[in-house]
């Protein structure tokens, strides 16, 4: 088995910590040699940081992996935001000395070397192709019998000329990882649309994120789904808080949001509360008491 | 400090030029179906014009992708944006919400820095109150803190126009 360790970036250790919770059960249960990426800062993130300056973008992402090259490890993202950086940044390392020399000249500063050992891999394409979806469904103590919309996010498969995983318009591998665990994925129109946040759009112009948001849920909510899954933090953060904004408004669509680590160590065995799913922005304590009646 | 790419050397890095003005990025743009971003306008803005950089649209876009993915041209677009935002941003050009982002990076090596309730969810899930990512570790903090002054981040994000 490969050596891996986690990045955990901004937002899931300090915005949603039950998805790192979440996370170490699941590699742990599933026998991965992982440890955490100590001393990692912001991936940083593409939409804003790479926006203002790719220099420092490259430099700071070029930090994060080169503390992982240290210890000889893959690094496992649970973000597209962080995948899209990290992956990104790597790959345009690896195959541009130029860039490459530029990078290493700020990183002699605290004397980091890039030297381009490592990959740099996103938590859904590593479990279905290192893991494999027979041996997640062996591992399985619980099925779930939910129906949920599948939210693929936008980095996790674009832009594909730098990405490993297969169809960018109706991909699959996902949806197979979901319906392992017992799950329906129902599919709906807009599946492959974005969230709204990314871009640094939420940040700046969150109207704008927020109508795209709607739009979004509003066909979730026609498909008529026990729960949105997805595998991004971000993406995560505006369908949950973007909900808490929407019923502000008077809109209110009451689908709860769980990271696919989530996902997968209830299937596990693990309780809701114990991967904090109660901890959402939004009220989810419906969703959670349907989950404890069929844990029995 | 580092130095933006030209207009110029975006024009011509991503392809710009070979744009017929099909409209499939438009078509494809989830940001342009409710906000007032027209990439298939905005890509031609780009080919032609300098003042490109000043465009607000240039600030909607998800960076979905779609665009980039369904152009028939092979153009870079949402490359050829992140590109020209970056020349905005050398000239002072940033929103001050982005502004406020990037002083928390510089202060707390995480754009999304923890806060007190966060570090009650922490504990309440039985872990630490503090990550182990650079909220743990001051010497790598400052590690990124060094980073950013050797690539001039705080003059570009300090800078207004």
């Amino acid at each position: 088995m490969m050596r891996i360790s986690l990045f955990l970036g901004c937002l899931v250790p300090n915005r949603y910590p039950g998805i790192e919770k979440a996370t170490g059960i699941c590699l742990e249960t599933l026998g991965i040699d992982w440890k955490e990426l100590e001393g990692a800062s912001c991936c940083p993130a593409p939409g804003v940081f790479r926006s203002f300056d790719e220099p420092t973008w490259l430099a700071l992402a070029s930090r994060n992996i080169t503390l992982s090259e240290k210890d000889e490890r893959d690094v496992l993202t649970i973000c597209n935001g962080c995948y899209g950086s990290l992956a990104d940044a790597n790959l345009k390392l690896k195959n541009n000395p130029a860039l490459k020399e530029q990078t290493n000249s700020h990183l002699s500063q605290i004397g980091h070397h890039f030297d381009g050992t490592i990959d740099v891999r996103h938590i859904i394409e590593f479990l279905y192709s290192e893991i494999g979806v027979q041996k997640i469904k062996e591992k399985i103590v619980r099925p779930l019998d939910l129906k949920v919309a599948v939210h693929y996010g936008c980095h996790m498969l674009k832009p594909s000329s730098s990405r490993a995983t297969a169809s960018v318009e109706r991909p699959s591998v996902f949806d197979e990882l979901v319906e392992a665990l017992g799950c329906t994925s129902v599919d709906y129109p807009d599946k492959m649309e974005c969230c709204g946040a990314g871009g640094g759009v939420r940040s700046a112009l969150g109207e704008t994120a927020l109508a795209i948001t709607e739009h979004k849920l509003g066909k979730i909510e026609e498909a008529g789904v026990d729960c949105i899954v997805e595998a991004c933090p971000f993406c995560h953060m505006q369908f949950d808080a973007g909900q808490v904004s929407l019923a502000g408004k008077g809109r209110e669509f009451g689908i709860p949001v769980i990271h696919y680590s989530q996902l997968l160590a209830l299937s596990l065995g693990y309780s809701a509360e114990d991967v904090g799913i109660n901890l959402n922005e939004m009220d989810c304590s419906d969703f959670c008491n349907l989950l404890g009646n069929k844990k029995d | 400090m580092t130095l933006a790419p030209s207009i110029e050397e975006v024009i011509e890095d991503f392809n710009v030029l070979k744009c017929m003005q099909c409209g499939v990025c438009s078509g494809s743009c989830p940001s342009g179906r409710q906000a007032s971003l027209n990439v298939r306008r905005l890509v031609r803005k780009i080919g032609r014009d300098h003042e490109a950089i000043c465009d607000e649209s240039l600030w909607m876009c998800t960076t979905c992708y779609n665009c980039q993915e369904r152009c028939p041209r092979g153009i870079a677009i949402v490359d050829a944006i992140l590109a020209v935002r970056s020349i905005a941003a050398h000239e002072g050009l940033i929103l001050e919400r982005h502004r406020h982002v990037a002083n928390l990076l510089q202060e707390h090596g995480h754009a999304v820095p923890i806060d007190d309730t966060r570090k009650e969810k922490r504990i309440q899930l039985g872990l630490n109150s503090l990550p182990s990512t650079v909220h743990s570790h001051a010497d790598d903090l400052e590690d990124v803190k060094c980073l950013l002054a050797s690539c001039g981040f705080g003059e570009i994000t300090g800078r207004k126009e």
